[in-house]
């Protein structure tokens, strides 16, 4: 246990089954870090992401965050502690409205659970004015989801992810189905939270946007930590090398 | 989107855009309403056409206000059930389990209300038994309601030996009258009806349980990753409408003074024809309950028509099944189309 980190996993271990999708594992995240979390296919990143957001529960390991531990971790308990998620999938119910999406799971309501629609339509149409940058008249609160780009839907899931206090922002693959414009943004943004003064853990499988953004980068293979490099001290073609290696013999030398 | 992190909750107004397209704008969002309100007046409209002394006479209104209630008061929760993609199609057998432990109580006490108590206790049983196979064992639930449809219809004839039994002990006290008495000329089972109309309206609209709803029929993953309790979700909805299947198998069975074990098998389909009608999608996400409230009345209508109009009550079957085909398949062409 380390209160210096924002977020710390001590030997995680998580199957699927007879699958071992991570043993062991070790993973920690400090404050005003951006790590990048690289891997191929299959090596337990989505999984891992899974167990820091609460969607999946580790058979064994501890969770700390700020130093506490956290014994049972849920999806709502993850929000609580600031841990917020843009997920691979985006999450997005495609057939509601915008309003709906921001709010899924956490809608404002009452203590009776009745819904305060007003505000949240206001503060739909505040973040989209101001942080999703929609200027077109036909998109409003009211707007269903499945007319919007691949990266205005992007927008949405990342706005949703920061409207709540984020501490700690998760991006699964955030890239994927992006034209290069809307990556080059994605990317800003990473940067942006790091100015902020949150923390992210970055997972992609483009090693070079990864290494752009991230100030330490950790490799998974078969879900065990391969090794973790400062960028600071590593070249992207070293590490690129050392990747392939990995993946072929799962060690770097 | 370099300052997004900055400006979560701070109230920096900004003007509001143009509302230009409000024409478009309101038919994108109450289509399918404006749609179903338009097929219920060009049927009224050709209904009075056809068959001008049964529709132009006050008595058929009465009637549709007496019967309809039974089996939409069923389709309303049947329908936020379909909005969050699933289905039950044991809600005819409830009605019946929850009349037997009706009767049980009120000849072993005597007491209406203890009765009523009873029966609504039954259905909210046998709804969760329901939603506990479907989200326990993670089966469908077409499959596992027409297991349970028979289950229950069964239950029901073996406890009573298939017997009926009459109700005219209820009949002249107070829950007899408030649940199927008359309030200035209106059958009470219609006030019920709107009455729950607006709450399962509300409910769906503008609590949380709602929102749970429209995401769990749109993306169950999402909710889940969103951390939105499916399971319970679920299983209560089941419950909801096992609730509302004894309940108005309750109201069918007072209105008659009596209860005949095969009580709601006639309302399968027509109740089924309501939700669908009414623009509900057999994919889930998407349903008002306005849709299905007047969906009931046409199908209402759609019956005392076939009759008036000179048909044999034959028809009334294929034109239910018609009408479900037809609206399924709409959806269906619809969403395609916008996606």
């Amino acid at each position: 246990m380390n209160a210096d980190y924002r977020l710390e996993l001590k030997n995680i271990s998580k199957s699927f089954g007879e699958v071992k999708s991570l043993q062991n594992v070790n993973f920690n995240l400090g404050r005003n870090e951006v790590v990048g979390l690289l891997g191929d296919n299959g090596a337990g990143k989505s999984t891992l992401i899974k167990i820091i957001t609460g969607y999946h529960q580790p058979d064994e390991g501890e969770i700390f965050c700020d130093g506490q531990k956290i014994d049972h971790l849920t999806v709502p308990r993850a929000r609580e502690l600031g841990i917020e998620t843009v997920y691979q999938e985006r999450a997005l119910a495609e057939l509601q409205s915008l309003w709906r999406n921001i709010f899924i799971g956490r809608e404002l309501s009452n203590s009776l659970g009745f819904l305060k629609v007003k505000e949240m339509n206001a503060e739909t149409e505040r973040l989209m004015l101001g942080s999703m940058g929609f200027t077109s008249t036909a998109v409003t609160p009211e707007s269903a989801i499945k007319t919007f780009s691949g990266g205005e839907k992007q927008g949405v899931a990342i706005v949703r992810a920061l409207f709540f206090d984020a501490e700690i922002i998760v991006l699964d693959e955030p890239t994927m189905g992006l034209s290069l414009k809307e990556t080059r943004k994605l990317l800003n943004f990473v940067r942006s939270i790091k100015e902020a003064g949150k923390s992210a853990i970055f997972i992609d499988h483009n090693i070079f946007h990864v290494y752009s953004v991230a100030d330490r980068v950790v490799v998974l293979d078969r879900g065990r930590v391969a090794g973790e490099f400062m960028t600071t001290a590593i070249g992207l073609n070293d590490l690129m090398d050392k990747m392939y290696r990995v993946a072929e013999t799962g060690s770097f030398d | 989107m370099n300052s997004t992190v900055e400006d979560s909750g701070t109230e920096q107004r900004l003007p509001k855009p143009q509302e230009k397209p409000v024409l478009a704008r309101f038919l994108r969002r109450y289509g399918t309403q404006v749609g179903i309100l338009t097929v219920f007046g060009l049927m009224w409209l050709s209904f009075i056409i056809l068959a001008p002394r049964t529709f132009l006479s006050p008595q058929i209104y009465l009637a549709f206000m007496s019967t309809i209630p039974f089996f939409a008061i069923v389709a309303l929760p049947l329908t936020m059930l379909v909005i969050a993609g699933e289905m039950d199609l044991s809600f005819p057998s409830i009605m019946a389990i929850g009349m037997v432990a009706f009767v049980a109580v009120l000849n072993s006490t005597g007491n209406v209300f203890l009765a009523l108590l009873a029966g609504l206790a039954a259905g909210f049983l046998a709804g969760l038994l329901n939603g506990a196979i479907v989200v326990g064992i993670g089966l469908p639930s077409l499959v596992v309601t027409i297991g349970t449809q028979f289950f229950w219809r069964g239950a029901v004839l073996v406890l009573l030996n298939g017997k009926s039994y009459p109700l005219v002990a209820a009949k002249g006290s107070f829950i007899y009258s408030l649940l199927v008495g008359k309030l200035a000329g209106i059958p009470m089972q219609m006030i019920w009806l709107v009455v729950i109309a607006v709450v399962v309206w509300v409910l769906l609209n503008r609590h949380r349980f709602g929102a749970n709803i429209y995401v769990i029929g749109d993306n169950k993953q999402t909710a889940e990753l969103m951390g939105v309790n499916t399971a319970r979700t679920r299983m209560l909805m089941f419950a909801l409408v096992g609730v509302a299947a004894a309940f108005a198998g309750i109201l069918a069975s007072l209105q008659v003074s009596f209860f005949w074990p095969s009580l709601g098998e006639g309302y399968l389909l027509n109740t089924l024809a309501a939700v669908f009608l009414g623009g509900t999608s057999v994919f889930g996400g998407v349903g008002t309950i306005l849709g299905t409230f007047i969906g009931s009345f046409i199908i209402g209508a759609i019956q005392a028509a076939i009759v008036a109009i000179g048909l044999t009550g034959f028809w009334t079957e294929l034109i239910y099944g018609l009408i479900i085909i037809l609206s399924v398949s709409m959806h269906a062409i619809l969403r395609r189309r916008v996606e």
